[in-house]
């Protein structure tokens, strides 16, 4: 993994010309300063309680234990045992990943394709079209989950009163609230996409499209021979900010579905591990749910990247 | 711009479009606000206006739920989170990027990796850590604002310093060089050279830290659980929501009130933000 990150990210910074060795050592000893206050919170306050959630995940923790009135069993393995031969979490496993991989495709293709549009018209359009992609950015998750609710509201919602659906509830069938909480989801990401999208096509020299041109490719080989590769390490960027968050959601889903949909078939791992420990009070299985959680991200992340480096990112 | 070579006719359907899904994106918002303002009778009317706009709906929630109070609670919160989110992550993105020492690239992959943890999975062990810490600080407890405040700035952390990793990066090092030659300490560089250079750098990454402790929910909703005193704006609303009975005039009121400071802080920072984010992909 170190190895596969690395390049996109130290190949940024300059290094200083002096490879001297008393300079590294100086070097060394005002790093530690300068990283103190960050690394003190990060170790404290992440760091830490991640160990301790590892921890969690090996005993049988609930809320007798956790006031001190039963005494604390050491279990091993078995609350994963009993999570991973449980039906529901594989059923909550699928729904997550699927539901998260609609959110980043939706959002980088719907941002993708706003700012190569924003990219070919003037500026009053497209001026429009960035005022509305900021406040749809600047609404809070919790905000915006409650417009659109009321938006698709069975009684009072506008979507229902134009279709002349009256009645109608979005928020019944598993997959019509999943595709809700989806498009609330990309409305509210894809502007991320697309201003970084915008400012990645606007930094491409004019030249380069010139010589394309010239040496006659079409506009779709320019388009993607020359302009998509140039952009590449910009998408990947956007791809994996977008899985490390769309695979994370947790308000949307908590609010619209109200904690996880009719008979919690609208659960991600993420609302399912905070039901699990704080409703149920089986803090055991919440932290497992959460480890196996955070595993898996890191999976996909690496598995993202090595395919990236397979297709040539790395140059 | 070569790239916007096209015909004419092309260019003005493709700004209809533009335009069009700019109405689009902006439905739920204005949606949102037009329903803050109408009159409890009106609320399920399709009518995109309203003739008789009234505060009725921002008058409950603020005299009857004391949302004021929220929202005060919610900007203490994320205002001391920004600061010192700020101060933090600019310390540590100089030392990431200007220092050589060994170790540095396994950090940087940290950060990454730091961002893929589930906060909501991580509730779990802070719950009781904070509850401990109350046990001997009273102020660090459970349903204090200041461990809210201290969670939430550690969370926001790895991407903060992330992107400013690109700010920093992009300060050329002849000027460094330059300042050494000038006998000026690697302290004073720091501050008198770096900082005003990064200075648009970090008001972008301020806006992110402030939308992300803005909007926490979780955090809040974990760490103070039953004091009704400091709850905060996200909790709030929630109040509004009676899954059978809703008072979505309220609600629509509440998230306006909760929308507009970071639409403010937004188009403050609007141009900074798209070089920002570039400039941390870039470097």
């Amino acid at each position: 993994m170190t190895t596969q990150i690395a390049p996109a990210v130290a190949e940024l910074a300059p290094v200083p010309p002096q490879p001297a060795s008393t300079r590294k050592r100086r070097d060394g000893r005002a790093a530690v300063l300068y990283l103190l206050p960050a690394g003190v919170l990060l170790v404290g306050l992440m760091a830490y309680p991640l160990y301790q959630l590892v921890q969690i995940s090996f005993y049988d923790y609930n809320q007798a234990q956790a006031s001190g009135a039963a005494p604390l069993v050491f279990l091993g393995i078995d609350n994963y045992a009993e999570l991973f031969s449980d039906d529901q979490f594989w059923s909550v496993l699928l729904a997550t990943v699927l539901f998260a991989a609609v959110c980043v495709v939706g959002s980088l293709l719907v941002g993708t394709g706003l700012a190569v549009l924003a990219s070919r018209v003037r500026a009053v359009p497209r001026m429009l079209l960035f005022l509305a992609a900021l406040g749809a950015w600047a609404t809070p998750a919790m905000a915006g989950s409650y417009v659109w609710l009321f938006l698709f509201d069975r009684d009072f919602g506008l979507v229902n009163e134009i279709l002349g659906t009256h009645g109608h509830s979005w928020t019944f069938g598993q997959l019509s609230t999943f595709g809700l909480v989806a498009a609330e989801v990309i409305w509210a990401s894809f502007p991320f996409v697309m201003v970084t999208m915008y400012a990645g096509i606007k930094g491409i020299p004019g030249e380069v499209v010139e010589a394309a041109q010239l040496d006659g490719a079409s506009w779709w080989r320019t388009a993607t021979q020359v302009i998509l590769p140039i952009l590449k390490p910009l998408i990947v960027i956007a791809t994996i900010q977008s899985i490390i968050w769309d695979f994370k959601i947790f308000t949307q889903i908590y609010v619209m579905t109200n904690g996880g949909g009719v008979a919690g078939r609208n659960l991600v791992l993420n609302v399912y591990a905070y039901q699990k420990a704080f409703a149920g009070e089986e803090y055991g299985k919440g932290a497992t749910i959460g480890v196996v959680m955070t595993v898996l991200l890191m999976l996909i992340t690496v598995l993202y990247l090595r395919a990236q480096r397979r297709s040539g990112w790395q140059s | 711009m070569a790239v916007l070579n096209i015909r004419r006719p092309g260019r003005l359907a493709a700004e209809i479009v533009c335009c069009v899904i700019a109405a689009l994106v902006a439905i739920p918002l204005y949606w949102m606000v037009l329903s803050a303002v109408r009159p409890a009778g009106e609320l399920a009317s399709p009518k995109p206006w309203t003739l008789a706009p009234t505060l009725d709906s921002f008058k409950r929630v603020l005299d009857l739920n004391g949302f004021g109070r929220y929202f005060l609670n919610s900007t203490m919160v994320a205002v001391a989170v920004v600061v010192l989110s700020m101060l933090c992550s600019f310390l540590a993105a100089v030392a990431l990027t200007r220092f050589r020492f060994r170790g540095r690239t396994v950090l940087l992959v940290m950060l990454l990796v730091a961002q893929m943890i589930p906060i909501e999975a991580l509730t779990i062990p802070l719950y009781f850590m904070v509850q401990s810490f109350g046990d001997t600080v009273p102020a660090f407890g459970l349903n204090q604002l200041l461990p809210l405040i201290f969670v939430n700035l550690a969370f926001s952390l790895p991407f903060a310093i992330w992107m400013l990793r690109g700010f920093v990066a992009a300060v050329p090092g002849e000027l460094e060089e330059a300042a050494a030659l000038d006998g000026a300490s690697r302290f004073r560089f720091t501050w008198q050279v770096l900082f005003p250079l990064v200075a648009p750098g970090l008001v972008a990454t301020s806006v992110l830290s402030f939308i992300h402790a803005w909007n926490d929910f979780l955090l809040a909703q974990t760490l103070i659980y039953s004091d009704v005193d400091n709850r905060t704006l996200p909790q709030a609303l929630r109040v509004f929501f009676q899954p059978d009975q809703p008072d979505w005039g309220g609600i629509m009121a509440g998230s306006t009130l909760m929308t507009i400071p970071v639409l403010i802080f937004f188009v403050f920072v609007q141009r900074h933000l798209v070089s920002g984010l570039s400039g941390a992909v870039k470097g």
